[in-house]
């Protein structure tokens, strides 16, 4: 009898003492999923201090830049000089360089890019364009420094032969190259652009007896432009902001010019060459990297806000 | 009397056909002249660098002869970066991700971060390197080591993961965690057991994308200062490193002193090369067969 009563016990007390740890194991899950939901917005917020912490080294240090370098200087200034015992900090060759090198390789890129983006979107077969598209988004996947030994082993050789002012360095090659790197985006932006053109506008234009070209030209382009000049202004920001193409095979000269044979800077590439250099730091040439990565950082902050903007404020709803 | 004047249109269509007809080869020629610009490429790495590639290149040291360089440094080294790469950018773009798309509620903030990581995306990869430089190789004072290195990669891919987890946590059908919360379960166990792994294949893809860029990249590496030195193999996060992006970098600057080094930058691509493809392979695989129609 004693002893059946002290197992009772015992069980009772493990019974109470199973309700106690049920109780607690319940408030602890109940707390961890009040709290998951705050330390998850913590892992969030990551990506805002990636933009915070961008912000805030560029401006700081590019302040610090503007103590030693007059803003006016550096924003009107032809001449880049370093590293001379006068140092001279115009920002203006690089600014032509990089905005030649995105001229030429916008030139290749947006002819070639919508016309891809005309031929996978209208004139294509399903089969046609589940072999070609993804080929094409092989050519966005090379690593811009393949395209670089491309441009300065392979295209600029070849420019050589036709034209033989052509220095071993030069803008006109990479920009080129630069080009066919961005041809995949605009193609693939412009034709989900056109996509979404509904079939009902394409049958009617053809049930009026227009030909696939005029329904392009005059239906679909137009329907279909705010994705197109969109797609445009992101291949920009891309140009602008390419690096290594650049680095490799348009040299190191700081030249203002518009010669496009001739060996130009671009704001990237001044970045690369002036990292590289080793730029001790305090001294103007390691803050005038920030003031140039500012200018870049700007650039092509205002093309991407600018290509959301066009393609959500006039997109077209059908 | 008949509205239209059909000995007018008679004439006028021969011209309109005929110019739709050449349109649509023009349009061809363009669609396919990045593809024969990519066989060039190609043609051209392989003549330069196949007979380059041996067991004493993929495993040798570097060298100052060109003879004898090889490229195992650079392979570990993207090996190493890797091991920083993969962990961070999966934890915290999955992380963001779920906040984003099943804790946070629609509105001004939720639009504001979306903005921002599509800002983020956008911004050029030099730009990064000197973030990283600034903030964890001379702040932090790390160095130019693994650690520093790869830090800045998982900022600059974070984007492509955080997107691509998002879209994959939204493929997932309301049925399947309403019956989910239908059995008790709570809302972190719904998306631990039911909506995480309905969203696997999707999270991975991303995550092999944004591996493939990473391991291609080279502006940021070369800002935060990565030598391409004759260092020793890295062992661990606080060792120096080259990758192979950075090789081919500067053996491209290189070969305007010895034609050899175009050949070691065209072999070292191909290694390059082979490892992005198969990896890309590997996504499209995995998109292939896991993706499952609800």
């Amino acid at each position: 009898m004693e002893m059946n009563n002290s197992v009772n016990n015992k069980k009772k007390l493990d019974v109470r003492n199973l309700i106690e740890q049920q109780k607690r194991k319940k408030n602890i899950k109940a707390t961890a999923e009040k709290s998951i939901p705050t330390i998850l917005l913590l892992i969030a917020s990551v990506s805002i201090l990636t933009t915070i912490g961008i912000i805030l080294t560029l401006f700081t240090e590019t302040i610090t830049f503007f103590k030693h370098v007059p803003f006016l200087d550096f924003f009107t200034g032809t001449v880049l000089k370093p590293l001379s015992q006068n140092p001279e900090f115009g920002v203006l060759p690089l600014l032509t360089g990089t905005l030649v090198s995105t001229a030429i390789a916008m030139l290749v890129a947006a002819p070639i890019g919508i016309m891809s983006a005309v031929y996978l979107s209208e004139y294509a077969s399903d089969r046609v364009r589940k072999v070609l598209k993804p080929l094409l988004e092989v050519l966005a996947g090379v690593p811009t420094i393949v395209y670089g030994f491309f441009a300065f082993t392979f295209v600029t050789p070849l420019l050589k032969h036709m034209i033989p002012s052509l220095e071993a360095t030069n803008i006109l090659s990479p920009g080129i190259v630069m080009g066919i790197m961005i041809i995949p985006m605009i193609a693939s932006m412009s034709e989900d652009a056109m996509s979404s053109v509904p079939n009902s506008m394409r049958e009617g234009a053809l049930a009026l007896g227009a030909t696939k070209l005029e329904v392009t030209f005059r239906v679909i382009i137009p329907a279909a432009l705010s994705g197109i000049i969109a797609s445009f202004v992101l291949g920009v920001s891309r140009a602008i902001g390419e690096t290594m193409i650049v680095t490799i095979a348009s040299g190191s000269s700081k030249n203002f010019t518009f010669d496009i044979t001739q060996s130009m800077q671009t704001m990237t590439a001044y970045i690369v060459e002036v990292t590289g250099g080793d730029a001790p730091a305090g001294s103007t040439i390691y803050y005038s990297l920030y003031a140039v990565a500012m200018t870049l950082f700007v650039f092509t902050l205002i093309m991407n806000l600018l290509a959301r903007y066009i393609s959500r404020k006039f997109r077209e709803e059908y | 009397m008949s509205y239209v004047n059909h000995s007018q249109v008679q004439k006028k269509m021969g011209p309109r056909v005929l110019m739709n007809h050449i349109a649509k080869v023009i349009f061809f020629l363009a669609t396919i002249f990045g593809l024969i610009v990519l066989g060039a490429l190609f043609i051209q790495v392989f003549q330069q660098g196949f007979s380059w590639i041996n067991f004493d290149f993929l495993t040798g040291k570097l060298s100052t002869q060109p003879e004898r360089a090889g490229i195992m440094g650079a392979i570990l080294g993207t090996l190493w970066l890797m091991a920083v790469v993969i962990p961070v950018t999966v934890f915290l773009g999955v992380c963001t991700a779920i906040y984003l798309e099943l804790y946070l509620k629609e509105g001004r903030f939720k639009s504001f971060i979306q903005t921002n990581i599509a800002n983020l995306a956008g911004v050029p990869s030099v730009v990064y390197g000197i973030l990283g430089m600034t903030v964890f190789v001379r702040t932090l004072d790390l160095g130019s080591v693994v650690l520093a290195g790869g830090l800045t990669m998982s900022l600059l891919v974070l984007p492509i993961v955080i997107v691509a987890s998002q879209e994959a946590i939204r493929a997932v059908p309301n049925h399947l965690s309403e019956a989910s919360y239908g059995m008790g379960a709570t809302k972190w166990q719904t998306i631990k057991n039911i909506i995480l792994p309905a969203s696997l294949p999707g999270i991975l893809t991303g995550a092999i994308l944004s591996l493939s860029r990473a391991i291609g990249e080279t502006a940021p590496l070369v800002v935060i200062g990565i030598p391409a030195l004759l260092i020793p193999f890295p062992g661990g996060f606080f060792d120096r490193f080259t990758v192979l992006p950075m090789q081919i970098y500067y053996w491209t600057l290189d070969s305007s002193l010895t034609a050899e080094y175009a050949n070691l930058a065209a072999a070292t691509i191909i290694v390059l090369l082979s490892i992005l493809i198969i990896l890309n392979l590997t996504a499209i695989l995995i998109r292939n067969k896991y993706q499952t129609r609800y």
